[in-house]
Parts: C-alpha cells; structure tokens; sequence
C-alpha cells in the first residue's frame, strides 16, 4: 500500500512518526513500552535509508520532499519492469520468484515477532520456525507437482514412492518439528516459546498458502497471475494519485491518509485497467494457455487451443450504453467480464489486506516490516494488499471457470481399488450416455 | 493426561490457584530472569497470581507511568493494578473449583482427602467411559454429534483462556468475531465432507446442488465478511490485543476443527478407525498412570515432573497389548468394520456391507522365535490387528508428545486446567490433549496405506466437470482398466 509517510532519507526514523506514536502510546495506553520501541529501533538497520549512492548523489540537489517521491517513483518504476521481465522469462522463473517471495516476507514477519517478543535467544527456535516453513512447503509443493508433472513423476521410481506416502512423509516431518518444539520447551521461556510457535504457524497459513495459490492460478495460464496482481498494483497507485489529487474526506481511522476520493476514484480506474489489460493479454497465447510440463523437451510449454474465454465473441451493448457510445455491438473477450469481478474485488476488498497489514504495524509499532526496498519498505508492505486476491483468484476459478482438475482426477483414480474403479467407470458411463454425449453403439473398440 | 496434581475437595478460589502457583514457581523457574524485560520480571517476583502475569498488562502499566519515573513507580503501580486485577479477576473462577456432585461428597466424606480424589477421578473416569459406550451404541450419527459438541467445547475453552491472558473481555466484537469463525470453517469443512457422503440425498434437492456446487465460493464469501468485520473493528486503543486475539482464535480453529473433521472422517471410514485409536490413547493414559504410580522412578521429561519412564514404557507395552486385543474383538463386528452410509431410502446411516480383507481372519505362519514361544506353527488374525499395532505405538509413542505440548501450554499461561468442566479432571481439554496428534495420524494412515482418496469425492469431483473433459476422462479410464484386465475389452454397453 502506498502510504503517505514521509520518509526523509537521512534519519534513521523519523521524528515525527515517532513522537506521533509515543503520545498515541500515552494518550491510549497503548501496550507497547517506550522501551519496546526502543528496542525495536535497536535491532533496525543501522541506516534506514536503502537507497543506492547512485540516486542520492543524482538527487541531491532537490528538497527532502520531492527526492522521497522520486525515490519512491523510480524504485516503482524498477519493480514493474523487473516484473514485465520475469513474465518474459517464462513460468519456471515465476514459480522461483514466487518462492522467494514468499521466504522473504516469513523472514520478515518472523523477524518482527522476534523483535516483538525479545525473543532472539529463545533455544532451536530459528532452526524450528525454518523447518516447519520447509515442511509446510514440501508438503505443498509435493501435493501440486505431483499433479502437473504427473508423467515425469511416474518413471522416476523413487519419486514414485515419494509421490505415493507424500501425506504421510510430510505429516511425519512435521511431526518430526512438533516434538522438537515439545522436547526444546525451557523452563523459563514457556510462554515465549508458545507465542512464537503460535506466531509461526499464523504467518504459515498466511504466507505459504497464499503463495501457493498464486501457484496455481499461475499454471492454469499466465494471464491469471498477471492480471490480479496488476490489477492491485494499479489500485494502489491510482488510489494514491487520485487522493493526492482530490482527496478530502478520510476513509478510515487506521489509515488516516487514505480518502474516499481515492478509494471510488482507484475503483474505476482499476476497473478500466483491468478491462483494457485483459483484452490485450487475452490475445497472447503464451498468457492464455495452461502451463504444461513437456515430458520430451523436459521444459514448461504454454501451447493450446484458446478456450473460450480467450475468443473474442460478439455482445449486444445494453441500451443506456448504446446511446452514448454509439456502437450496436462491441467484440470482446469472455475473459474480460471476469475481469471486471476481479478488478472490483481488488480496489473494494483488496484495500482490507491492506488495513489489517497497517493495523497490524500500528500494533506492534513497527513503520514498515523491513528496509528491503528503498522507498517502500519491505516485501511484505508491497504484498499486503495481494494477500487476499490470490485466494480469490483461486476460488474463483474453481468455482466458476473450471471444475476440479482433470488430470488429478485421473491420478486419484489410478490409485483407488479395481472394484471401486469399475463402479465409477460405471457410474460415469451411465451418467455419459444420459447426457447423450455417449451412445451404446460408440462402445465399440 | 492424568497428572498427579492433588486437588484438595473443597479448595477456596485462593487456595485453587495459589498452590499451582507455587508449583508453577517451582516448577517453572525463576520467573524473574524469564522475560528480558526487567519491569514484567518485577512483577512475577511479586509473586502475584498467576492469571494476572501478561506481556500487555506490564506493557499498559508501563504505559501509563511517565517515562522518567518508569523505574520507581511502576512497581507500584504494577502491583496496585495487579491488585486490584487480581480482585475482580476472582469471581472470574467459577465460586467452588468443587463441581463434584453432592451425593459423592456425601458418600465419600468418611475418606480422607488424597483417597476422595483419588475415588471422584475413578468414578469420574467410569462415568466417562460408559457414556463412550453409551453413545457408541446409539449409532454414527449421535457419534458425530459428539464430535461437534465437544469441538465447540474445546473451542471456547482455548478461547476463553485467551481473554484471560489478555483481559479482553470487553474488546468490542469479539467474542462474536471468534465463535463466526468457527461457524465459517465448521461450514466448509462439512460441506466438503457433506457433499461426499450424502451424494445422493444432495442431488435431489435443488438449492443444495447450488450450495454445493459454488461451496468453496460461499465458504471464502463468508470468511472474508468476517475478515473485514475484524478490519473494521479494529480500535485505537486494542490494536494488539485484538491481533493476538485474532492469531488465538486462528490457530486454536487450526487445533480443534481440523482435529475434528478428521475425526469424523476416520469415522466414516469405519467405527473401528474411530474406537481403536481412541481407546488406545485412553489406555494409554490410564495404564501409564498406574505403571508410574507402582514402579515409577526416573523422572521422564522435566516438563511433566510426574512422567516415569517405567510408567511411559509399561503404558506402551500395554496399549499394544489391549490395542491388539481391541482390535481382535471388535473386528468381528459388521457394525464397527464397514464403512458408515447414508442411505436415502432409509433416510438414515446405515453399516452394512461385505467386510474388507482387512477385517478377515487370515492365518500367518510364526517367525521362529514365536515359535519356540508359543508353540504354534499358525496363528490366525485379521490383519487390522498389524495396522492396530502400528496406531499403538503411535498412541503411546507420540501421543504423550500432545500431552506434554498442553502441559507446557498450561505453564505458560499459569493455569491449572483448561476448565472446571469435568469434577476431578479439569476441561474436556484436558482430556482429549493426547487425542490432537492421533486422528490425524489416522486419517493419514488410512489415505497412505490403506485405501487412497475416497471414491465418492473422485466421482462427485468427476460429475462435475464439463462434458468433453469427461468424455476424454472416460476414454482415458477405459484405456487403463481395459490394460489393467479389469474391463473386458469386448464388453458392450
């Protein structure tokens, strides 16, 4: 989320923000000690200021004010075309990316649990909060390859193996992890112990689910990935250039920079984008099709038959629009009215990732969750907002695009018993031949 | 898991807690070098109650105080406000920690204290395994709402020690935002396991084919509601408590309801899959208990002062002794070996079927060292009873993992018991601690080496999609079955 705090690029943290929080703390009686505070400063980076000698020696002729915004500008100008890089890359380099993403924004919650709870010396538990981190994404990552790389698994016999007792070998690591937790528990650190433990597991579900299925969404072709995620890009910055510009009325008491300008006014716009981004992507086979794993050139292919949603089908243009626009009937992408449910849930419920990401720093008192990215903060400030899109994405399609996953399906089926095999052979061919789509006579080898 | 803490019978509120206190002094240290924050130390060295011992609280005292002289009048305005916290936090525990019902009072008033504890913890265990009989035979379906009873139970028991850790009884919305959630995941999780097994009785009505259809959709709907109420309610002055509260009430939805749903899914599988592990874990406590109370001697695990490793090795020789003999005894039984139908006709479930290989006798022949032993060349067993050794030594082996795991909680939250639910035993936490880690072994167990992913989801999952992928499904399934020799090839129609 774009929030108007002011970083100047010297200080370490800046006064203002600090005061502003101390007499929140003592107006409020807010939990967070002095000393708290304190010694979250102590652990930040010496210099909270990331940024490159490159920019500051080539802005350091402007006023505090303007460098902040050109930082932040060209540092978001970097992101976005480091990501237009890495969709050219191909999905390979995606599902990487994601990955550390994903490493990245636990090791900085983790960090901001450590910071809150003075936990650093706790006995095992960096090593135990890494190694459930590894188990929960062994087991997710077993579960979705086994899926899309179903044939390469297959010939590999001990992938095989691996593939076939994948629950019961990620349940005995994670087992493995649990009574580490249990037998490393100290006498004078219960309490801690339990908290981080709690901590980590929340940040689990958080942070590695989501990430998975932005995996998903990803394989069932690019324009999923790429489409929700600009959309909140876009929500963001637009939200942000629409309340610098109009805004007035103040949205919300937990981030009172944000406006309701900005909000109706990002809404549209990221409507707008969403449509226009869609109907260009959707032209693309490369965006458009299912990301399937080639067993003979051993690579990621995206090469189909568009379905569907991705050709362009002619609609009749509701009477009220005709008469502005002048046009009886417009072509479009199926793909595009889905779009439009996507955009709308980014700028009306994506900006709810964002709040509790605000109200969770305001908490603990904490600006921003890392110094990762000069200008911006951490990942994890740049993903709160994405945070809720992918499951939606996800849950969407499955809800309304497709169904459940056909080749899984038939993996599943391979592994149930001949008599049960049979019986939804049966059932299924009864259900075909009511449907017409089979006949009797069609059996025939 | 059954500590030995004695439990005086008519303790006051006081005395209830200022003995485990004392315990959980010794037992859990100088509380003094515990925090690295010097001001929550001076606080625990008051040797103030334990309830009222929170991160947040000395957090807010040291809040109040000006920051010059947070050294000097924290203390006493910690102590004040413990105090005073310490009061009101009174009447917060039920009046008597005493729920034993008066009739056993009376008959054991003759007794001496130890011995009446030890008599209302008999009974009370009798009592409770008599109601398991009890509700096993009334059937699948009473069984499962034991289940959701004791779910929500266990719920608001974790729950309500996490207001009183935080002392956010007044946090605005809450209590409602918490028992939401459960209602939200308790709403997926059933109807992911609803729409398997009562398949035919969905497809017959019209709105629920619609709610099964766009379930996950509904269920994420519902979710994210909550989700943003949360948001919304965030206060100024509560931000911290209300995320805590939040994690809380996620990761205590993580522990009870998927605990849950399995268990309701190993017992749809089969009663078995559902009497046999428990039973074992409950053996397991109760032989582990008398091993240690005879021949108990060295210390086991410095969390559980009470735990013996003869008590932990004789517990576990026994269980796989009485998992063995369960399982041979309850095999033979149609009613606890085949899977739980529903059957639309009879509008109810049904347990009627052809037992599987598993639950017919077969004979093995001996290794030699059984042999000499026995002095049999066979033996005949159904082979459940291997896989009940396996869930045996799970039982006995790492169940006592999940008890220590409670244990340690409870230390960290200075409490004594869960809740005053059961006379003599504490909250149904207390005894269905060890059961955590078990269903999921099972349910796991019974997806990797029993029988793979359930064949009513496969087909429902299949009926769903679109026509064409099923059609290239069904060719690609007779390809395979026909290889497989399971279809004859020239079979018509």
């Amino acid at each position: 989320m774009t929030e108007l705090r002011q970083r100047v690029a010297h200080e370490p943290v800046a006064p203002p923000e600090d005061k502003e929080s101390e007499s929140e703390a003592k107006v409020d009686g807010e939990t967070a000690s002095d000393s708290e505070s304190r010694a979250e400063s102590a652990p930040l980076p010496v210099s909270a200021d990331d940024t490159p000698e490159v920019l500051n020696r080539a802005l350091s002729n402007l006023s505090s004010r303007w460098k902040n915004w050109w930082v932040r500008g060209i540092l978001t100008l970097a992101m976005i075309a480091f990501f237009f890089i890495i969709i050219y890359l191909g999905p390979m380099v995606l599902m990487i990316i994601v990955m550390c993403v994903q490493i990245k924004c636990f090791h900085e919650i983790i960090t901001i649990g450590y910071n809150v709870y003075h936990s650093y010396d706790l006995p095992w538990f960096r090593t135990l909060s890494w190694y459930f981190l590894l188990c929960v994404n062994y087991f997710f990552y077993g579960e979705t390859v086994t899926d899309y790389f179903f044939t390469l698994v297959q010939r590999e016999e001990p992938l095989r193996i691996l593939s076939k007792y994948h629950r019961f070998i990620s349940f005995t690591l994670y087992l493995i992890g649990f009574c580490m937790f249990v037998l490393s528990l100290a006498k004078k650190h219960y309490r801690l112990q339990f908290y981080m433990f709690g901590w980590t597991h929340v940040t689990l579900l958080i942070v590695v689910t989501q990430s998975h299925l932005v995996i998903h969404n990803l394989f069932e072709g690019m324009i999923w990935f790429i489409v929700p995620i600009s959309c909140v890009i876009c929500n963001d910055i637009m939200a942000y250039m629409f309340g610098f510009f109009f805004g007035r009325t103040p949205l919300i008491k937990l981030s009172p920079k944000k406006t309701w300008e900005g909000f109706i006014g990002g809404f549209f716009a990221t409507v707008v984008f969403g449509l226009l981004l869609s109907y260009v992507t959707s032209g693309y086979r490369c965006f458009v099709c299912p990301v399937e794993y080639n067993n003979d050139t051993n690579s990621f292919t995206v090469d189909c038959e568009p379905s569907d949603l991705f050709r362009l089908q002619e609609y009749n243009i509701p009477g009220v629009i005709q008469s502005v626009i002048g046009w009886k009937t417009v072509r479009m992408y199926p793909f595009q009215i889905h779009s439009i449910a996507l955009s709308t849930f980014a700028s009306l419920i994506g900006p709810f990732g964002g709040f509790f990401a605000s109200g969770f720093k305001r908490a603990f008192k904490i600006k921003d969750f890392a110094n990762t990215i000069p200008g911006h903060g951490g990942i994890m400030d740049r993903f709160d907002c994405q945070y809720l899109m992918a499951t939606f994405v996800n849950v969407y399609i499955a809800s309304f695009i497709r169904g459940p996953n056909p080749s899984k399906l038939i993996q599943q089926f391979l592994t149930l018993r001949p008599d049960q095999q049979l019986h939804i052979f049966n059932t299924l061919r009864s259900h075909l031949i009511d449907k017409g789509m089979l006949t009797s006579t069609t059996e025939d080898e | 898991m059954l500590e030995l803490r004695h439990r005086g019978s008519c303790p006051g509120p006081r005395e209830a807690v200022s003995p485990p206190h004392r315990e959980g002094e010794a037992a859990g240290g100088d509380h003094e070098t515990e925090s690295t924050s010097d001001k929550v130390s001076g606080a625990e060295r008051g040797g103030r109650r334990a309830l009222a011992g929170s991160w947040l609280e000395a957090g807010h005292l040291r809040a109040r105080v000006g920051p010059v002289q947070r050294q000097e009048t924290d203390i006493d305005d910690r102590y004040g406000d413990l105090d005073s916290r310490t009061d009101s936090d009174i009447p917060e525990i039920p009046p008597s920690s005493d729920r034993t019902p008066e009739i056993l009072k009376k008959a054991l008033s003759g007794l001496s204290s130890r011995w009446k504890n030890w008599w209302i913890r008999g009974i009370l265990t009798l009592t409770m395994i008599s109601l398991f009989f009890l509700i096993i035979y009334m059937g699948s379906f009473m069984l499962m709402l034991l289940v959701l009873g004791i779910q929500v139970k266990c719920f608001h028991e974790i729950i309500t020690i996490g207001y009183r850790v935080y002392h956010s009884y007044d946090l605005p919305w809450f209590r409602t935002l918490s028992w939401y959630f459960l209602l939200c995941v308790n709403y997926f999780f059933y109807g992911e396991t609803v729409a398997d097994y009562f398949a035919t009785f969905v497809q017959r009505e019209e709105q629920l084919q619609f709610l099964i259809r766009y379930h996950r959709f509904i269920s994420f709907a519902l979710y994210l509601a909550g989700f943003c109420m949360f948001v919304l309610s965030l206060v100024k002055k509560h931000y911290r408590l209300q995320f805590y509260m939040f994690a809380w009430t996620h990761v205590t939805l993580l522990i009870t309801v998927t605990q849950s749903h399995l268990v309701i899914q190993n017992l749809f599988e089969g009663m078995i899959w559902f009497l046999v592990p428990i039973s074992s874990v409950i053996c397991n406590d109760i032989t582990a208990y008398l091993f240690g109370f005879f021949f108990g001697r060295t210390p086991l695990i410095k969390l559980s002062p009470k735990k013996t490793w003869e008590g932990f090795i004789g517990g576990f020789f026994s269980t796989v002794v009485f998992g063995f003999i369960a399982a041979y005894v309850l095999s033979k039984y149609q009613y606890f070996v085949c899977p739980v139908e529903y059957r639309s006709d009879v509008n109810s479930f049904v347990t009627e079927c052809e037992p599987s290989e598993l639950f017919q006798l077969q004979t093995y022949s001996l290794p030699p060292f059984l042999k000499a032993v026995l002095r049999q060349e066979r033996v005949s067993l159904y082979p459940f009873q291997i896989h009940s050794i396996a869930l045996s030594t799970f039982a006995s082996l790492i169940g006592p993992f999940g008890g220590f795991f409670a244990s340690g909680f409870k230390r960290a939250f200075k409490i004594k018991d869960f809740a005053n639910t059961i006379p003599g035993h504490g909250g149904i936490m207390d005894r269905f601690d060890c059961q955590y880690l078990m269903a999921t072994f099972v349910h796991v167990y019974i997806t990797s080496f029993i029988r793979g992913p359930n064949p009513s989801k496969v087909l429902q999952q299949l009926l769903v999609l679109q026509p064409e992928q099923q059609l290239n499904i069904y060719k690609t399934l007779k390809t395979h079955l026909i290889e497989k020799g399971i279809l004859q090839p020239t079979l018509k129609v």
